[in-house]
């Protein structure tokens, strides 16, 4: 079902809350956190024994502990779990430093690996991680350790905002986007890849000249898959390749990457954008646990 | 050899400083080489469960390496750069 006609803020995507079923909390023994707190999104993990149980995901506010705060809330909302049980809370993410509740920040590059391995398993070695504001390419092993890293974070090229600021002009839901851009017969060029503001301008020109949306929006997908595959090619790829982020579910990106990497990046089976979230409460989880050999 | 890049690719070009966190040994000589305190020693962050400590890239400097390190690239030249040059397990490098 398309969201295009309906919704007049294109840019934003669907906030979400989860609680699993399977789990009880109270039968747990290790009850850990984390949060993500991005520059343009937030996500809250908590984990019951290495297990997920209830995640929450939504847009950062212009306060950092708010958000913390806010996505801990909506997170926990009726599950009967309070902050207190939780054991240790991880805070991660562009805002990491002011998540009020967390026993530690821990670097977001270390929790998107980690995440990756969780949610794609332990093939992974290459992971690409499409954010709202910077885009990092990451190198890991069989368990999740980095092993390398290379992140752009001076650019909106090859993020979830150069993406948004493409959906608010050509009015188009950002749900929608990636199906949208491969409803074309044939790859148009990509627009100017090296910045968002000239790619805008450019884009303006394009549906002038009678390009219709499709057209635009395929011609902004591949220059922003050229862009990161660029990013990635600096620090080598490794199979199995992973992308995580918000932008790992626009599909228009990541076929056009797949595509240029020859390479195919699995389909998550969990929210991808939870990636760091969940990292973040595995090292909590593992942090318990070395305090608890320390004892 | 896990190797931290620290820098930026902008319209004007790459400019990233890459660490090999494995062959860093903490010694410190390059954070006291260094005229602009572009450099730190810090906890690993690639290895959080961990204990040991590594040289980095300060947070302050990370977004702006071309400007930070302009003073040691005379004419834009990478010569002889005093960070490169003292490292005994050679773990740093400029990529421009």
């Amino acid at each position: 079902m398309s969201n295009t006609e309906s919704k007049k803020e294109y840019w934003r995507w669907t906030e979400s809350r989860y609680t699993n079923p399977n789990i009880n909390w109270e039968d747990g023994d290790i009850i850990s956190a984390g949060v993500d707190v991005g520059s343009v999104s937030t996500q809250a993990v908590i984990m019951v024994d290495g297990e997920i149980y209830c995640y929450s995901s939504m847009r950062t506010g212009s306060n950092s502990p708010d958000s913390a705060n806010n996505a801990m809330d909506w997170a926990l909302d009726s599950t009967g779990l309070t902050i207190d049980k939780i054991k240790y809370t991880v805070g991660t993410g562009y805002g990491r430093v002011n998540v009020p509740f967390a026993k530690r920040a821990i670097t977001e590059i270390a929790c998107h690996a980690r995440g990756a391995n969780f949610i794609y398993g332990p093939e992974i070695r290459t992971v690409l991680d499409m954010g709202g504001q910077d885009c990092k390419a990451i190198r890991c092993d069989q368990r999740g350790k980095v092993t390398a890293f290379l992140m752009n974070d001076k650019c909106a090229a090859g993020t979830g905002r150069g993406m948004e600021v493409f959906a608010d002009l050509l009015q188009v839901h950002i749900n929608d986007v990636g199906k949208m851009s491969l409803q074309v017969e044939e790859e148009p060029e990509p627009v100017s890849s090296t910045c968002v503001v000239f790619a805008k301008s450019e884009a303006v020109g394009l549906l002038r000249k009678g390009w219709p949306k499709e057209k635009v929006l395929a011609a902004y997908c591949s220059a922003m898959a050229h862009r990161v595959v660029t990013l990635l090619a600096r620090l080598g790829i490794e199979e199995k390749f992973a992308i995580t982020g918000g932008i790992a579910k626009n599909i228009g990106v990541v076929k056009r990457i797949e595509d240029e990497l020859k390479l195919k990046a699995p389909e998550p089976s969990i929210d991808p954008q939870l990636a760091g979230a969940i990292g973040a409460a595995l090292f909590a989880k593992a942090l318990v646990e070395k305090e608890r050999k320390k004892a | 050899m896990t190797k931290a890049n620290y820098g930026y690719k902008d319209g004007s070009g790459e400019y990233f400083i890459t660490i090999d966190t494995d062959l860093c040994n903490s010694c410190e000589k390059c954070v006291e080489a260094c005229p602009a305190g572009v450099l730190e020693i810090a906890e690993d962050e690639l290895d959080p469960l961990g204990d040991e400590t590594i040289a980095i890239v300060s947070e302050e400097h990370r977004k702006k390496v071309k400007y930070s390190c302009a003073p040691c690239k005379p004419g834009g030249e990478s010569k002889e750069l005093p960070c490169v040059l003292i490292c005994e397990s050679k773990a740093l490098k400029h990529s421009w």
